[in-house]
């Protein structure tokens, strides 16, 4: 997989991340009470409960299987896609229960995008993959469509690669190009949360790393979660981190949530300094 | 370790010889099934040319006896039944295939696969029996219109099928892309999963007509069969196939010689609408840059 840094550089945490997390009093954007998810009668995720810190990035880590993805799919109601599965405790995003009676999952999901393991653009133009979300919502103008196109895929920091070929497929682009767009097209429905899935590990280190610095400008703006498998990523790019493991009756829990230096360098629960130095996972 | 050697060398050309044998048996299995099919193309050939014209294809067919003339009501017929069959059977089908695709296992899901399997086993000339009754009964004649309604039956599970089977391998991840983006369902299989698969889509669409278009049985009691031009879809009409067979059952040769030119004008026409189709697909692959 991308990064095969030695054990000692996971100590080497983004100074920017150390900064802002200490001096974090930023507002909630999401709360998670009680959270438990169930495909049929399993228990998947088991009583998480965890606070998502406006304009920061909260990384969710943990071993294969833990319901880290199952965590972060619940934050969008993507979940609500499989059949059998259900909710019980709350989602919360500011101050609102996206669990609630009332609630227009096509609302939330506008709300809180969502970026995938695998990059995967439609069998569009790269301009059609941008516009897709806008004229969701109603844009036609052609005009306005382009203006909306330009703005996120500048957001994404795609822009000066693809301008000149707008109009060609999005299936062209090499795999991290194709990632950027994904996010670019996410952004283009102008979310408040981003949710990323694993974005990084199908690409190479160098896209990788365009990916993390894109996650760091976006940071301004945007509220990121995201989900890796890579300890040392989480370690760069991450504000908070929550580490996950399964339990015995193979639902996932949440056993520590703080701040990444602390997660990194002197956690609480002795399972999770054997995770982050490589003992077990 | 001599006696190890010598069995060996004999396992060696053991694998050898088992090798050639098999190797022959799938060559001559491969030459079996591609032989009917050349023989097919050739003998309509050689069989049909000498009786093909420029007036064949734009002259109405001659009284019995009288030479010259052709089948240029068969083939505006043909495309006429077959081109109500594609307006009524493809909407279905691709919506009926798209509702299939994204509730395969829910009740009318599978309800839907069996019925398209056993309306695919049903003999078209059942099928005329059918549309005989729901169109030609009621309208108290034989019409163009009853010729498009049974071959649209007849295509609408070939449709059904292979647009559904397309629809399923279009990944996943790409509908929850559009999904994730707050897309309703239906939206995200109009807008993404089908344009995804369209490639696929348009060869079962390609695959039905071919199928529809060969049809006679159905024609002999849907729509019939003139010997004049007709363009009025509530009356009686020729086709291709329907006058292979009246030519092909006649007692005179230069009839039987123009049931031949018929085929090849039939078999030339379906060749054509795949090949261009293909080139549509290929043509359309390039520009969006996914494989087929």
């Amino acid at each position: 997989m991308g990064h095969n840094v030695t054990l000692g550089s996971t100590l080497a945490i983004n100074s920017q991340a150390t900064e802002t997390s200490t001096t974090a009093n930023s507002p909630i954007k999401i709360q998670a009470e009680n959270l438990s998810v169930y495909y049929r009668s399993f228990r998947a995720v088991a009583d998480v409960k965890l606070v998502i810190n406006a304009q920061m990035i909260t990384a969710i880590i943990g071993p294969s299987g833990c319901g880290k993805s199952t965590l972060l799919r619940t934050l969008n109601r993507m979940n609500d896609l499989v059949a059998g599965s259900h909710v019980a405790g709350e989602v919360i995003l500011d101050g609102q229960p996206l669990y609630g009676p009332g609630i227009d999952v096509v609302d939330v999901r506008r709300r809180v995008g969502m970026v995938f393991q695998r990059p995967n653009p439609f069998p569009k133009s790269i301009f059609d993959n941008v516009a897709y979300g806008p004229r969701l919502y109603g844009l036609h103008s052609k005009h306005e469509l382009q203006e909306a196109v330009e703005k996120s895929l500048r957001a994404a920091a795609l822009w000066d690669e693809v301008k000149d070929k707008l109009h060609q497929s999005g299936m062209v682009l090499s795999g991290g190009q194709q990632q950027r767009l994904c996010i670019a097209r996410a952004l283009a429905v102008e979310p408040e949360v981003l949710l990323m899935d694993e974005p990084c590990s199908a690409l190479d280190p160098v896209a990788t790393l365009k990916i993390e610095e894109l996650m760091q400008q976006l940071k301004v703006d945007y509220t990121i979660v995201i989900v890796t498998h890579n300890m040392q990523q989480a370690a760069r790019v991450s504000d908070f981190t929550a580490m996950m493991m399964m339990r015995l009756d193979r639902a996932g829990e949440l056993i520590e949530f703080d701040a990444t230096p602390i997660i990194f360098t002197n956690p609480k629960d002795k399972r999770t300094e054997d995770y982050v130095t490589g003992r077990f996972g | 370790m001599t006696t190890a050697l010598r069995s060996s060398s004999m396992r060696k050309r053991w694998r050898k010889t088992s090798s050639v044998v098999m190797l022959t048996l799938t060559g001559l299995a491969t030459a079996l099934a591609i032989v009917p099919l050349v023989w097919i193309i050739v003998y309509v050939f050689q069989t049909g040319l000498p009786a093909l014209n420029a007036d064949f294809f734009t002259h109405l067919p001659t009284p019995a006896g009288v030479p010259g003339g052709g089948i240029a009501n068969a083939i505006a017929g043909s495309l006429i039944t077959v081109g109500i069959g594609v307006v009524i059977a493809a909407p279905i089908g691709v919506l009926t295939a798209l509702y299939a695709a994204s509730h395969a296992n829910t009740p009318l899901g599978l309800a839907i696969r069996f019925g398209t399997d056993v309306i695919a086993g049903v003999p078209s000339i059942v099928m005329g029996i059918f549309a005989y009754a729901l169109v030609v009964l009621p309208q108290k004649h034989f019409s163009a219109l009853s010729g498009g309604v049974v071959l649209s039956f007849i295509m609408l599970p070939i449709i059904i099928r292979t647009t559904e089977e397309m629809l399923k391998l279009v990944p996943g991840t790409l509908r929850e892309g559009s999904l994730a983006l707050g897309a309703p369902e239906w939206k995200t299989s109009w807008r993404v999963v089908l344009p995804a698969a369209w490639n696929g889509v348009l060869t079962g669409l390609l695959l039905a007509i071919s199928r529809a278009a060969g049809e006679a049985a159905p024609m002999l009691f849907t729509s019939f069969g003139n010997p004049f031009m007709n363009t009025d879809i509530t009356q009686p009409i020729a086709t291709l196939p329907h006058t292979i067979f009246v030519y092909a059952i006649a007692p005179y040769d230069d009839w039987h010689a123009k049931a031949w030119a018929t085929a090849l004008v039939l078999i030339v026409l379906v060749l054509v609408l795949n090949l261009t189709a293909r080139l549509i697909v290929a043509w359309r692959a390039r520009k969006m840059g996914v494989a087929r």
